[in-house]
């Protein structure tokens, strides 16, 4: 993993935000050739999002070619509640973007079948070819998305009722008051998160190789081998203890971030702060890659270069 | 651009780059329409995978609902109480130039006049939306004549009547019709007032009090069968006594039936009503607040001789009287001009004294889920403002129907 520490919430926020920028204009984006980013809701990505937005208005960086999936969605919480993830995403990311709303999924937690609706998500994941780039948050309990503790890490898109840390951590967003958080959400699965692209990408390949010996067009969208990456953002001393947990215990399903010291390519963006519970000698390590790590936000890229 | 599951083929305009009044406050935010009504984005986007066609860049103007004037006697020449042979082109040309004033919507107002103007003039006035013609027509005002002789201010007294014999049928038979009538306003005082405000309110016409020697007790007794509104405050009414308030103790009485909130009308230009007045009744009752021009045929013209009625009437800067008397007869100001002084004159927020031109009067009619506000599924009828309250352009179903053009005309 890299673990790229910053001082602060807001220099966190835009090393991820330049992070996120570099991929998708080094990718290339282009029609048939999607930039497919898996987005997180809650207080973490606030500034980050902000930053996006910044480079958008700037013509830095357009999202007409970027498909996205969030995480989750709560069950039972009407759309146009404020506090639905869908009101969050529109509110904070969507309507300030140039976003296509075919391109735009999240998980509808009124679907009449959840769990159907939960499968066609996945199979919209697949057949947008994955994910690119999943940037993820994680809970006080350790959790990414909706994985609560006690997930296993190989589940997929399903229904989860939340754990009472959760609910506690929520209780914010409605005004304090516990009975009227959403009890249940339809979350991605902690496999779905770790899906690796080796694997899409070489039956990806052979299709391609076949259609052009053949001369037909299957329609498979081609691609570079493009590794899946994941980023996860944590910043503030509360999820300390989760991070410790997650990068410096054993793969556990109790916290399920852990099941990412098994990816290949995991980034783990933090601030001072949410290094508190962390060895010295970890800190140490990492910050003194800093150097390494900031080559990938600097330069930073620009679509007006293009 | 519509999408599979796109519910209208109808261009969908984005107007960004501005602040808009919603929920009390101006907001950073874009407004959305199509085919005439405010656009809900959100839905668009998650349920319509839907987008703009067009967007369009308004400079960092503030965007207000539209004005709603429920007091306005003519302008421009044109008196609503006068019953000429071209009294239709009269109202089109006045709801054409006020719409550079920001009113969208507005009651031509008719002052005590005799029956046959009435059974002329009320035929010709129709309820229609507004659009590139002029401002919309919600229904007509009529002041008089059933007001109190003491309190008749510019109306011509040979016209008062009362309905004390038949109640509601010599209303009824003095104005002919009460088909395109929005609002009638009357003294309480008279007998037998409570069977008429009854009546009129039964047929959803609104019921004002004003031109009235009223003390509180029968202003509250109107209140309960029916009144919900107050011609121009303080003008036309007793004053405001401290054992017997009149009419103005409406504004703070606890005799209001609930869930109901009495309105009245203030004509800030600066010269009805003293500023301090102007204050008084603000904090008062500040949700209650209806600015309204009361404007006459001499609005927008030179100064001079004009009609108000059977009445000639001298404009002199932004003062009318009664030709020859001190007495005031309506006024030349215009709803901007008056928002403006308001806002000044009170020190209230920019909401506050939008909202007195627009939601407030939409709320007295009983038609703000449609006019008088920016939410979701509302007429578009709005306006554009710089930020020190002077329209720059003005909307009707989302078309441009006014804009100020580079040389401020």
């Amino acid at each position: 993993m890299r673990l790229v520490i910053l001082e602060d919430y807001d220099q966190a926020s835009e090393w991820a935000a330049k992070y996120i920028c570099n991929r998708i204009i080094q990718f290339k984006p282009s029609q048939g050739r999607y930039f497919t980013l898996g987005l997180p809701t809650g207080s973490t990505p606030l500034g980050c999002y902000k930053k996006l937005i910044e480079y958008h208005k700037n013509g830095d960086l357009s999202f007409k070619y970027v498909k996205t999936f969030n995480m989750d969605e709560y069950v039972g919480l009407p759309r146009n509640h404020p506090e639905s993830y869908h009101s969050y995403m529109w509110n904070n990311f969507f309507k300030h973007i140039d976003i296509d709303p075919n391109n735009a999924h999240i998980l509808d937690g009124n679907a009449p079948d959840l769990q159907a609706e939960c499968d066609a998500f996945e199979k919209k994941i697949e057949e947008a070819g994955g994910i690119d780039l999943f940037v993820g948050g994680i809970g006080p309990d350790g959790h990414i998305a909706f994985n609560e503790p006690g997930s296993s890490l190989s589940s997929r898109t399903r229904l989860k009722t939340l754990a009472m840390d959760t609910i506690l951590a929520n209780a914010k967003y409605f005004d304090g008051d516990l009975s009227k958080v959403p009890t249940m959400a339809l979350t991605v699965g902690v496999g779905t998160v770790m899906d690796a692209r080796e694997v899409r990408t070489h039956l990806v390949l052979v299709a391609c190789v076949f259609s052009r010996l053949v001369g037909i067009d299957t329609g498979i969208e081609s691609k570079e081998t493009f590794v899946l990456q994941v980023m996860i953002l944590i910043t503030g001393a509360h999820k300390a203890f989760a991070l410790y947990k997650a990068i410096e215990e054993g793969v556990n399903h109790m916290w399920t971030v852990s099941a990412f010291q098994q990816h290949p390519r995991t980034i783990f963006v933090c601030d001072e702060d949410a290094t508190l519970e962390l060895r010295v000698k970890t800190v140490k390590y990492f910050k003194g890659l800093m150097h390494v790590h900031n080559k990938l936000v600097d330069p930073l890229y620009s679509m007006k270069e293009n | 651009m519509p999408s599979n599951k796109s519910v209208s083929d109808a261009p969908i305009v984005q107007f960004t780059n501005c602040r808009i009044l919603r929920d009390h406050w101006l907001q950073r935010e874009d407004l959305w329409v199509r085919e005439g009504k405010i656009l809900n984005p959100e839905k668009l986007f998650f349920d319509e995978k839907g987008s703009a066609d067009v967007q369009l860049d308004c400079k960092g103007s503030i965007i207000a609902p539209g004005f709603i004037d429920v007091q306005i006697n003519g302008g421009f020449g044109v008196d609503f109480s006068l019953a000429t042979d071209d009294f239709k082109s009269g109202i089109d040309l006045v709801s054409q130039k006020i719409l550079s004033h920001g009113v969208t919507s507005f009651c031509p107002t008719l002052v005590t006049s005799p029956p046959s103007v009435y059974h002329q003039v009320l035929p010709q006035i129709s309820v229609r939306n507004g659009g590139g013609h002029g401002a919309g027509i919600l229904g007509a005002h009529l002041e008089g004549p059933f007001i109190s002789r003491e309190k008749k201010g510019a109306h011509p007294e040979h016209c008062l009547r009362t309905f004390e014999a038949g109640a509601f049928q010599d209303l009824l038979n003095t104005y002919g019709s009460l088909d395109c009538v929005r609002i009638v306003t009357l003294a309480p005082e008279m007998k037998r007032s409570s069977e008429v405000i009854r009546e009129l309110t039964k047929r959803g016409v609104c019921v004002s009090l004003g031109h009235s020697v009223a003390n509180l007790s029968q202003a509250e007794e109107a209140v309960q069968h029916g009144a919900t509104f107050i011609t121009h405050l303080f003008n036309a009414m007793l004053p405001f006594h401290h054992r017997d308030p009149g009419i103005v103790g409406l504004l703070t009485s606890d005799k209001i039936p609930a869930g109901r909130r009495v309105f009245y009308g203030m004509i800030s230009d600066g010269i009805h009503t003293n500023p301090a007045a102007l204050r008084i009744a603000h904090r008062a009752h500040p949700k209650g607040l209806v600015l309204v021009t009361d404007a006459i045929a001499g609005m927008g013209l030179a100064p001079g001789r004009h009609t108000l009625g059977q009445q000639v009437v001298e404009i002199d800067g932004l003062n009318t009287y009664i030709a020859g008397t001190k007495t005031l007869s309506g006024s030349v100001a215009t709803m901007d001009t008056c928002v403006r002084h308001f806002q000044e004159a009170t020190g209230c927020s920019v909401e506050t004294a939008l909202e007195a031109a627009s939601l407030h009067p939409a709320q007295l009619l009983g038609i703000e889920h449609n006019k008088g506000t920016l939410n979701y599924d509302s007429d578009a009828d709005f306006l554009m403002l710089n930020d020190s309250l002077y329209v720059q352009a003005t909307y009707i179903a989302g078309q441009e129907v006014w804009r100020q053009d580079a040389s401020g005309m």
